[in-house]
């Protein structure tokens, strides 16, 4: 095949580079403003250039948004919560949609699908109601329960494809030799889905963290059940806002999902394009 | 016959069986609550009780010109923002599929906006639009291009196009994607044939890339116009809908309507109105994926 001229490779990097900033810029500014002092960042005219850069805003944000540990805090029980219920309820249902022929296995895989399709919005009010009569608003139960039924769809199609790939022969092998349907599931299935399941997990992890909104900001007032979006977005009502410290305060509660976003990106990203692109 | 006619059945319980919980959990949490909307939507539903009044929720809705100047303003939001999710994402996706140095990195790189929790992301672009002090203000200043402080925010048209801005941001990451991932998938041998024949690289993305891809393209424009109809967290922290209604789509208005003053029944009616638009797109996106997936099995 015919190789880049130099022309066409600074071209193409320029390209790569108009559209990087778009990407990238509210992060480097976020980061940059975070580490400036906010007498500088206030300055008339605007000013691009600070020269003493710190991390006391750091280290001041815990003063300034006192309860901002417990929303980190609530930030991963709560998706932590969501990520191991919805692995409970997924893993069965995959685990069939993988391995058994059944009436209605398909139109019920899309009809997951178009559950996927609908935004929280459209259900709040009965799930205001519901969540009122039982007792549950204003508690961790409120934004768990519909966090976890927004998670099953994706992550039902995800998992199937995972657990299809184990050859089937194996267990059918297995069968033959006389193990009983739980020793397959526990010798055979568990050990080799293990890597399908971390994935998943994972990816309902970052889906539950990332959720933290709508739910959060209608069915939950308390301060102590917050987590960190909604916090620090109650937080930017209040008087003037401290720019460098909820800056900061935003990308240490972005920085969780990140990382274990980077180093696992290869496999979330292969799972989820499979589903629309192959199929 | 009798004993495969059994164990067919028995595997068919199995299978309910297993599917059973996580069935039982959507249907409560999302089944029925669409349900309870629809019926809700010809009450007078508050917190003090209700009452049904057949269709005067959607009476007052439809004859209301402010209604039917959020639904325009809804497509006209969408519609500019998905043309802008794709033609960046394309444009993208062509870049990042060049065969040069770094490009592995640069894929990482586009992801965290998609990543990144949606409401935090909000909170920078925040900062970026103030007004006094934001960088894209700064830089407006100091080229010339303001005459002093904007906020973008704080006037209706580029309160409505900072919104799709960042919805844009948001959005174009997954695009890219699943673009690069649908030109990856085209079999390589199709461009060396062509390259052999003589195509130019013009000729071979018109020619090649574009049509293979095409299947992927419109699903994704059905995909990213749902979630961006579906968008509320970005216009509610920048704009919480405003100023003066100027960035208020059907769901702002919704959750405005039923949550912001409590009137479940009037709330209910507009959320039905956003379910059938939304069913409408899912019948699109199904009924195409269901054909696509007959072509490829038909080869």
């Amino acid at each position: 095949m015919d190789k880049y001229n130099p022309f066409e490779k600074i071209l193409i990097y320029s390209g790569i580079l108009v559209f990087m900033t778009f990407i990238l810029l509210p992060f480097v500014e976020m980061f940059y403003a975070s580490l400036r002092p906010l007498d500088h960042l206030f300055r008339s005219p605007y000013q691009f250039y600070s020269d003493d850069l710190s991390f006391w805003a750091y280290r001041e944000m815990w003063n300034t948004v006192p309860m901002l540990g417990r929303y980190i805090f609530n930030s991963f029980f709560l998706a932590s919560c969501v990520a191991i219920l919805t692995l409970l309820f997924v893993i069965p249902a995959a685990y069939a949609y993988a391995r058994f022929k059944f009436p209605a296995k398909n139109t019920s895989l899309y009809l997951l699908l178009a559950i996927n399709m609908f935004s929280g919005a459209v259900i709040l009010i009965p799930l205001y109601k519901l969540l009122r009569t039982l007792g549950l608003l204003n508690s961790y139960q409120s934004m768990i329960i519909p966090g976890v039924a927004f998670l099953i769809p994706t992550s039902i199609w995800l998992l199937k494809s995972y657990f299809e790939k184990i050859p089937i022969d194996l267990e059918e092998a297995a069968f033959v030799d006389g193990a009983s349907r739980v020793q397959i599931l526990r010798h055979i299935i568990a050990p080799l889905s293990t890597p399908g399941l971390v994935v998943v997990g994972i990816y309902a992890f970052i889906g539950a963290y990332a959720q933290q909104f709508l739910f959060a900001i209608t069915f939950n007032q308390k301060k102590e059940y917050m987590p960190i979006p909604t916090g620090l977005y109650e937080f930017i009502g209040y008087q003037s806002v401290k720019w460098n410290e909820m800056m900061a305060a935003a990308l240490v509660g972005m920085l969780p999902v990140l990382l274990l976003f980077i180093f696992l990106q290869k496999y979330i990203v292969e799972g989820l394009t499979a589903g629309a692109v192959k199929n | 016959m009798k004993q495969k006619l059994k164990s067919y059945n028995a595997q068919t319980y199995i299978a309910y069986a297993l599917i059973a919980p996580a069935a039982i959990y959507i249907i409560l949490i999302v089944a029925w609550p669409l349900l309870e909307t629809i019926r809700l939507s010809f009450t007078n539903s508050s917190l003090a009780g209700e009452d049904y009044v057949g269709l005067e929720n959607y009476q007052k809705m439809f004859s209301s010109k402010k209604f039917n100047g959020i639904v325009s303003r809804t497509f006209i939001w969408m519609f500019f923002s998905v043309s802008l999710k794709l033609i960046i994402g394309l444009i993208g996706a062509v870049l990042l599929n060049a065969n040069l140095k770094g490009r592995s990195i640069f894929r990482v790189l586009v992801m965290p906006p998609w990543v990144v929790p949606i409401a935090i992301g909000m909170l920078g672009w925040l900062w970026l639009y103030n007004g006094y002090f934001g960088i894209i203000a700064g830089v407006g200043m100091r080229t010339g291009i303001l005459d002093g402080p904007f906020g973008f925010l704080a006037y209706k048209q580029s309160a409505f196009i900072s919104t799709i801005i960042a919805d844009v941001w948001v959005g174009t990451p997954m695009v890219t994607v699943f673009f690069l991932a649908a030109m990856q998938g085209v079999p390589r041998d199709l461009y060396e044939a062509a390259y052999c024949d003589g195509a130019s690289r013009w000729d071979r993305f018109f020619k090649i890339t574009l049509p293979q891809i095409t299947p992927v393209i419109i699903t994704m424009s059905l995909l990213s116009a749902i979630w961006t109809f579906n968008s509320f967290e970005i216009i509610w922290i920048l704009t919480e809908g405003g100023p003066r209604g100027a960035t208020t789509t059907l769901i702002i208005d919704t959750y405005k309507q039923a949550l912001g003053n409590y009137k479940f029944g009037r709330g209910a009616a507009r959320a039905v109105v956003v379910m059938i638009l939304l069913m409408l797109f899912a019948g699109f996106y199904l009924a195409l994926l269901a054909r696509i997936n007959r072509k490829i099995s038909h080869g």
